[in-house]
This record gives C-alpha cells, sequence and structure tokens, in this order.
C-alpha cells in the first residue's frame, strides 16, 4: 500500500490524479444533462436562449472563474515543489524511463506494437483523424447542446478513444507499469530483478507455419497469412458497406466519407484487438514482412 | 465622510486626464454596459450581448477560458524565469539549483510554471471533449476544431519541449523515451520502415534534426529552449488569435437552433 501512496505522491503524478477526477466528473455531468435533454425532448440550453448583457453577466463569470484558478494554482504551486532529481546524466538510464505522463498511452501502445505505429503512425492518425472530425461527421442534429440519443456512434465512438484508449492507458502506464515496462499492481513494490518469460508468438505460427524458414529467412507462407489476415480486418468496412449501402447514414456520407470513417474506425479498434491478443495469446506479430511488421 | 469622496470623485471625473482615459461613465446604464465591452481592448473580444446559456458554466465547463488564462500564468512565469536560466548543458542544472534554493520567489515561480502546464494540459483536452460533446464542431464550426486540434498539438509540444529544461535525469529520459519515437518514422527515419532504404542513417535521420545529434546533448538542448520560449508560443499565440477571432464570426459559443438566436 505505501507504494501506491509513494506513486501517488510523486508531484508530477498530481496532475494525472486530477485528470482522472476531472475526467470522470464530467463524464457524468455531460452524460446527465445529454439524459435530461433527451427526455425532455427539447434541450435545456434552448429555453436559456435569450440575450444577456456580456457585462456583467459574463465578465462576472469569467473574473471569479480566474480568482478561483489563480487561487488553486498559488496554493499548488506553495505546497508543492516541481520535482528536481540528479544532474542529467546519459550513461546512467533510470528503470523504467517513462515519457512525460501524457504521453504514456503511446508508450503503453509501443508494448503491442512496433515504434513506427506506437510513436509515429498512431499519434498522426489521432491527429489527422480528430481534425477529420467535422468533415466526416454529417449528422446535422445535436449542435449546440448536450444529447446521447441523436448522436450515439458519435459519442460512443469519441468516448471509447478518449477515455478507453487515451485516459486508462495514461492510467496503466503510470500505476501498472515497472521495471522493464512489467505489469506490477499498484501496491506491488516494483522488484527491479523480476523476469518475465517471453513466450510471443506470431499469428501465422498459431496455425503452425512459422514465420521464419530453418534458414532464417521469411516465410512466404506466414507472409500471405499475414497479409490476408489484414486485409481480411479492413474489408470489413467493404462488407458493412455492401451490406449498409441502402441506408440514410450510409448514403449520406458517400463513398469518400464512408471509407474514410470506416478506415479510421477500423484503426482505431484494431487497437485494443491487438492488445487482447497480445495478453491472451501472446502474439507478437500479426504481419512480418522485411521492412516493417504489424 | 462620505460626501468628500464623492465631490473628490466627481471633480476628478471631470479633469481631461480622466476623459482622456475613460470614455464614458459608470452609471448602471444598457449604454455603459456596451460601452464597458466595447471601449476596452481587452474585454472586446466579447460581443455585447450573448445568449444567457452561454453564460452558464454547466454548459461550457469554461474550459476555454481556463487554458487562456493558464497560457498568460505561464508567458509571465517563464518570462520570469527566463532571467535566471541558461540553456547551456554546464550552466542549466545549478541554475535550476539557484533558483529553487537562493531566488526569491523563485521555487514559486518555477512550481506555478510547471503546474500551471499541467493544467493547460488536462484543460486543453477538457475543453475539446466538451466541443466535442456539444456538437460545437458542426457548421458553421468546423475550421474553428481543426485550428483547436492545432492548438493541442502545440500545447503537448510546448510541454514536452518545456521538460527537458531542468536539465536532470527526470527530463533528458523522458524526452529520450519521447524523440526514440522519431526514429522509427517511416521514410524520415533510420530505423522506420523504408527509411534505410531512402538513405537514413542515424546522423542524419529526422530524430537527428529534433535533437541537433545523435542522442540528447547540449544542442538538444538549445534547440528545445528556442522551440519552447520562442517559436511554439508565436505560433501558439498567432492560432489562438484565428481561434477567438473565428468564434465570433462563426456566430459566437454554439448553442441550439432557436427563433430567439437567429433575432
Amino acid at each position: 500500500m505505501h507504494h501506491l501512496i509513494s506513486i501517488l505522491s510523486k508531484p508530477d503524478n498530481v496532475p494525472i490524479v486530477l485528470m482522472l477526477v476531472l475526467t470522470i466528473f464530467y463524464t457524468w455531468h455531460s452524460m446527465s444533462r445529454a439524459a435530461r435533454n433527451d427526455r425532455q425532448g427539447s434541450p435545456d440550453e434552448a429555453m436559456l436562449s435569450d440575450k444577456v448583457q456580456v457585462w456583467p453577466y459574463l465578465v462576472k463569470v469569467e473574473f471569479l472563474a480566474a480568482l478561483l484558478v489563480m487561487g488553486l494554482l498559488t496554493v499548488w504551486s506553495i505546497t508543492l515543489n516541481a520535482p528536481l532529481e540528479a544532474p542529467a546524466n546519459p550513461s546512467l538510464t533510470p528503470n523504467p524511463s517513462k515519457a512525460p505522463w501524457y504521453f504514456l498511452g503511446l508508450q503503453e501502445i509501443l508494448v503491442y506494437f512496433d515504434p513506427w505505429i506506437a510513436g509515429v503512425t498512431i499519434p498522426s492518425l489521432i491527429i489527422l483523424g480528430l481534425c477529420a472530425i467535422p468533415y466526416i461527421d454529417v449528422n446535422p442534429k445535436g449542435n449546440g447542446y448536450y444529447t446521447f440519443r441523436e448522436r450515439r456512434f458519435a459519442i460512443l465512438t469519441f468516448c471509447f478513444g478518449f477515455l478507453v484508449l487515451w485516459v486508462s492507458l495514461i492510467v496503466l502506464g503510470t500505476f501498472f507499469r515497472g521495471p522493464g515496462w512489467n505489469l506490477f499492481m499498484p501496491w506491488e513494490e516494483w522488484d527491479t530483478h523480476r523476469v518475465v518469460a517471453l513466450t510471443n508468438v506470431d499469428w501465422s505460427e498459431l496455425f503452425g507455419v512459422p514465420t521464419r524458414r530453418v534458414d532464417d529467412s521469411l516465410n512466404p507462407a506466414a507472409m500471405a497469412i499475414g497479409t490476408a489476415t489484414v486485409l481480411a480486418w479492413f474489408s470489413l468496412g467493404f462488407v458493412f458497406y455492401l451490406w449498409k449501402r441502402k441506408s440514410d447514414v450510409v448514403r449520406k456520407l458517400g463513398p469518400l466519407r464512408y471509407s474514410i470513417v470506416a478506415g479510421l474506425f477500423l484503426i482505431m479498434t484494431a487497437l485494443p484487438v491487438k492488445i487482447i491478443l497480445r495478453l491472451t495469446l501472446n502474439i507478437k506479430y500479426i504481419l512480418v514482412t522485411p521492412w516493417f511488421n504489424i | 465622510m462620505l460626501g468628500i469622496f464623492d465631490t473628490l470623485r466627481e471633480k476628478m471625473q471631470k479633469t481631461d486626464v480622466y476623459k482622456s482615459v475613460f470614455r464614458h461613465n459608470y452609471q448602471d446604464t444598457q449604454r455603459n454596459r456596451a460601452l464597458q465591452i466595447v471601449d476596452n481592448v481587452f474585454l472586446h473580444l466579447h460581443p455585447v450581448r450573448i445568449t444567457r446559456h452561454a453564460t452558464n458554466i454547466g454548459f461550457t465547463w469554461g474550459m476555454g477560458g481556463i487554458t487562456f488564462l493558464l497560457f498568460i500564468v505561464l508567458t509571465v512565469t517563464g518570462v520570469i524565469l527566463m532571467f535566471y536560466y541558461r540553456p547551456a548543458a554546464e550552466y542549466a542544472y545549478d541554475d535550476m539549483k539557484y533558483l529553487m534554493n537562493d531566488v526569491a520567489f523563485g521555487p514559486l515561480m518555477r512550481n506555478m510554471h510547471r503546474w500551471a502546464a499541467h493544467a493547460m494540459v488536462i484543460t486543453v483536452m477538457l475543453h475539446m471533449f466538451r466541443v466535442f460533446l456539444t456538437g460545437s464542431y458542426k457548421a458553421p464550426r468546423q475550421f474553428n476544431w481543426v485550428v483547436g486540434v492545432i492548438l493541442l498539438t502545440l500545447t503537448l509540444f510546448l510541454s514536452f519541449t518545456g521538460y527537458l529544461l531542468p536539465w536532470d535525469q527526470l527530463a533528458i529520459w523522458a524526452v529520450t523515451v519521447g524523440t526514440n519515437m522519431a526514429r522509427a518514422t517511416p521514410f524520415l527515419g533510420s530505423e522506420g520502415p523504408f527509411g534505410p532504404e531512402l538513405g537514413m542513417k542515424i546522423n542524419n535521420d529526422v530524430r537527428f534534426v529534433l535533437l541537433g545529434g545523435t542522442q540528447v546533448g547540449p544542442p538538444t538542448l538549445l534547440r528545445f529552449y528556442v522551440l519552447h520560449c520562442i517559436f511554439l508560443p508565436l505560433v501558439g499565440a498567432t492560432l489562438m488569435i484565428v481561434h477567438f477571432w473565428r468564434i465570433r464570426k462563426d456566430g459566437g459559443i454554439s448553442g441550439p437552433d432557436t427563433d430567439a438566436r437567429k433575432s
């Protein structure tokens, strides 16, 4: 237990606790407002649509918020010192070496994917995908008020990405990862000498097809299985398109927007799929090629 | 007793100096409330009148405004820290020790800078969460959402470049872990897919450009310092101007389409 307290009381981990509390509170807050709006049929916000003067009605709120934030920030800064460890030493690597807390979700994905996916492609796709949201969400409803019923898919997808794949993985990386990036329970002491056997196998080896031949060259049969699996995953988008092409949603999206939505959605959901495959079946790679592995 | 103050105030308000600074008096009239906003360079970011729900903290969570407040706090404390900090590997860590032990209010300034930076990352994320949940990125605000996403990225870069500056073990190893990713960049990294095929080596790939060397060292410190103190804040401030201006141009804070709103 004292180990959990020592992680929690590391000054740089205080923001994670703050983030966790605020995220949980605001998720509950927005969902309860959405539920009320959906129940009423017309949103609360529409009943407050008369105009008021910014001075004093808005400026007052801003002023009070600024006072509160400055007060809290001052107390926080007086009571807790920013960390300053031993001087930088390139020849002494701490174990574990952790990125700043807001990147710990990405560092956690490194366990399951090669760096070019976890460290470069996924962050780029997160940024591009976020930028694309307004242009691929063609549902005109739910603009300017809390609702769940009118935007189920959009809200569930975003909450899954933000709450599960971003916030939870940060928490996992902070509280559950110790020396050697091994999994430790938060109350467990970090044992620097813990040895965890790596018994990972590749996807094709699950079907008895080894990734490499006896002379260590890549096995074409394994590559074919890997390629077929990756293609099969993304062809789910085509199957769904053929199945639902007559529906209002798919027709409104059009083929271009649909393929972007489907592509981003399948990449996002492939992430937890690979995590589960690793944790249950010890799968290392789905596809191994001479240039890159997935 | 109070009469004296009233007389004094009336006399003062009639002077040329007072009238040159303040363009209107302070009686509580509709006109003065409007002038209070329009005649003030800082407040005229606001419209004069807004819908009532936009003043409701339960709707906006105030996160965008708090983010901007934290940016101002970071600018002020950051400038003060710059007086005491030299971005050279020989001096940086000693300057931090000096700041934490010998400079009056040094620890307060540094703590406030660090905690405000962490808080800003959180408030930016929550601001985006709120904007998404209220569907505020929908027409006509699509482009402002994109500007917001870029500002979120800049906030993370600002925080990340600042993380290196204390030049302690926490700093260089966190930045080493982060920048090691760059060598896996497809096409541009020495260990990324198709990187070696395109002639990328450890001393000419994108990570080398970022670090100014093959590992996190003194040139990295200077690079991150310049990015942190000059380049990123300038780009960020410019995009903030666009972001705030677009809120007004896109019709103010989002809200449901009602007849009252259209008028």
